[in-house]
């Protein structure tokens, strides 16, 4: 076991460096950067004196250095907690992340706890009354949540918003320190519609695990020996149906910081996803390539959690 | 051939009903210029016209009949996510087949890079591969290929890993059989189910993360008729033109649904655990 949990967190740190690698190569790969965008933005001066002040920005900046020099620095700098400063907003990038990562971090544990709290139980039922109407029911709500793309279920939940309550959303962000409330009112919508898209994968595995696992023998042992229904389902097959539905979830909740972008967009929450496509846009590597290193960091992170959960979880595997 | 499909069609009533909807979706993608009343892109009409007999889906914020553009999207769709799946998946699969065989510091290596590639969120490592490369419907494709590519070598390595330690490898390579022959007639064949359902999973993944890209403004260039991107423009217009976004969302939802049927059932009738029905 000892060798598993090592070889797992050896290769955690070059996955995360290598990843880190292609999205800074990746964003040099953009054709134009923060010099030329900054000066043909606002200069009307002739093209020399704008090469000269491209040129001058590029150097105060270090985009002239080699890559290699410019990615070391980096990274150098980011392991320490300094992503440097953004060229857009000329703030330290690390400022950014405390503003937004906090948000977007509690729209996805709400999505994930609103899905959680809908998926499992729909799953469960489905399987314990395979083939009945209610199976049907849950199938069909989960397989059509597997097919409204996020965009077009996101834009009919505002669309009724607007219309039937009249609801737009809120110029600023409220946070939930300054007022819960207000600060669960805006996000409730986004997370309810991401977790309607993935309860729907959640749902039916859950489903497919629980069939699997009350055929096994010891379920059967466990109602012969005369247990409750409720008890055999909850406390016997449930909890190891579980097991790949918990690393499901984790390899989701660790792509939903990224995936969040699009409800963000939707329902105007500035989370990392919208601030990461601006960023894109404008050519500020310094954010891009802290917020996607974030985003891999937690993505891995939890990947890693959830092996070493499962090892705990499963003896199978811990004596393997 | 009747045969065939009447045994389909008892067996897997819900894939046989995703095969109708994704022949149609077909059918509506070949025949565009003969279906659509109008041109994808002729602006020209009143703006913002609601949904009348002169035009179904009513006109979009440029004065451009959104029916018209529904039609072309299908085909945009389905040729975005059909060609680079179709990339995508058999680059991938070559790649897992091969190295899977190979072994050593080449399938070391390589799974690193695919490590590297899925660590990065999809949609975002999409958005900034089209930041690179520029907002154009191949480059679009190029950008899925990308992304496909590391989901293809997992699966399909862990199944050629499989197959490799069979007894008829051994007795393959104790012949005296060349590597190259190994891979071509031995492994590959072997393969084909995970790769057919590989294909037919992700065509909807495809269309969907096209769809997600064009919405987010980093997709296909705003006047190409992309489902995404019209919602996303409908969406400015949501309560003056709420057909703009409902239209095309509903026409991707049905496609999409469709396709997942019909990948389902697919899956279930390569599946040897699963299998029988279909004898």
């Amino acid at each position: 076991m000892s060798t598993y949990i090592l070889r797992r967190l050896v290769l955690f740190v070059p996955t995360l460096v290598g990843a880190s690698i292609l999205i800074f190569v990746l964003m040099r790969l953009v054709p134009g950067d923060i010099a030329e965008i900054l000066v043909y933005q606002t200069g009307s001066e002739s093209s020399a004196v704008q090469k000269k002040q491209i040129q001058q920005i590029r150097r105060e900046l270090g985009l002239e250095r080699p890559i290699v020099t410019q990615y070391v620095d980096w990274i150098a700098a980011a392991v320490r907690g300094d992503f440097g400063q953004s060229y857009v907003q000329r703030r330290p990038v690390m400022d950014i992340l405390r503003e937004r990562f906090p948000r977007s971090m509690e729209l996805a544990l709400l999505t994930l706890v609103l899905a959680i709290a809908w998926a499992i139980p729909l799953g469960v039922i489905s399987a314990v009354r395979q083939n009945g109407p209610l199976d049907y029911l849950a199938r069909l709500v989960s397989l059509s949540g597997l097919s409204l793309p996020l965009f077009f279920t996101g834009a009919l939940i505002l669309y009724g918003l607007v219309r039937v309550f009249h609801w737009l959303p809120p110029l600023e962000f409220v946070s939930f320190t300054e007022d819960p409330l207000e600060n669960l009112k805006q996000l409730i919508w986004p997370a309810l519609a991401q977790a309607y898209y993935i309860s729907a994968p959640i749902t039916r595995l859950t489903r497919s695990q629980m069939l699997e696992v009350v055929r096994q023998d010891y379920v059967r042992t466990a109602r012969a020996k005369g247990l409750a229904e409720r008890t055999v389902i909850y406390r016997h097959a449930l909890r190891n149906s579980l097991l790949p539905v918990v690393t499901f979830i984790g390899w989701w909740g660790g792509r939903l910081l990224g995936g969040l972008v699009i409800m963000e967009i939707i329902f105007v929450v500035p989370g990392m996803g919208s601030a990461l496509i601006q960023a894109v846009s404008q050519r500020d590597y310094p954010t891009v390539q802290a917020m996607v290193f974030v985003m891999a960091l937690v993505f891995l992170g939890l990947n890693l959690a959830i092996d070493l959960l499962y090892v705990w979880l499963d003896p199978r595997i811990r004596y393997a | 051939m009747t045969g065939a499909v009447g045994r389909f069609v008892r067996g897997q009533p819900l894939g046989a009903a995703g095969a109708v909807v994704v022949l149609t979706l077909i059918g509506v993608a070949l025949l565009a210029p003969l279906l659509a009343p109008h041109g994808p892109k002729e602006t020209g009409f009143a703006t913002y016209v609601a949904p009348s007999r002169e035009f179904p889906m009513g006109t979009d914020q440029v004065g451009r009949d959104v029916l018209s553009r529904v039609i072309w999207g299908a085909r945009l769709s389905l040729y975005v996510g059909l060609v680079s799946v179709v990339f995508g998946i058999t680059l991938g699969a070559l790649w897992g087949v091969v190295t899977g065989y190979v072994g050593g510091a080449t399938d070391t290596g390589s799974q690193r890079i695919v490590d590297c590639l899925m660590a990065l969120p999809p949609i975002i490592l999409a958005l900034s591969l089209m930041a690179a490369l520029g907002q154009s419907v191949n480059n679009v494709i190029l950008s899925l290929v990308i992304l496909l590519t590391p989901t293809a070598v997992r699966t399909v390595r862990a199944v050629a890993l499989g197959v490799a330690a069979t007894p008829f490898i051994e007795a393959a390579e104790a012949a005296g059989a060349s590597r190259a022959r190994i891979v071509v007639r031995h492994l590959i064949p072997n393969c084909m189910a995970s790769y057919i359902v590989l294909v037919t999973t992700n065509i909807s993944y495809a269309i969907v993360v096209e769809a997600s890209l064009s919405f987010i403004g980093a997709g296909a260039p705003p006047d190409e008729p992309s489902w995404g991107g019209m919602l996303a423009q409908g969406i400015q217009a949501l309560e003056t033109a709420p057909w703009m976004v409902f239209f095309p969302g509903l026409a991707i939802s049905l496609a999409v649904f469709g396709l997942n049927l019909l990948g389902d059932s697919i899956r279930d009738l390569t599946d040897p655990r699963l299998r029988g029905g279909l004898g």
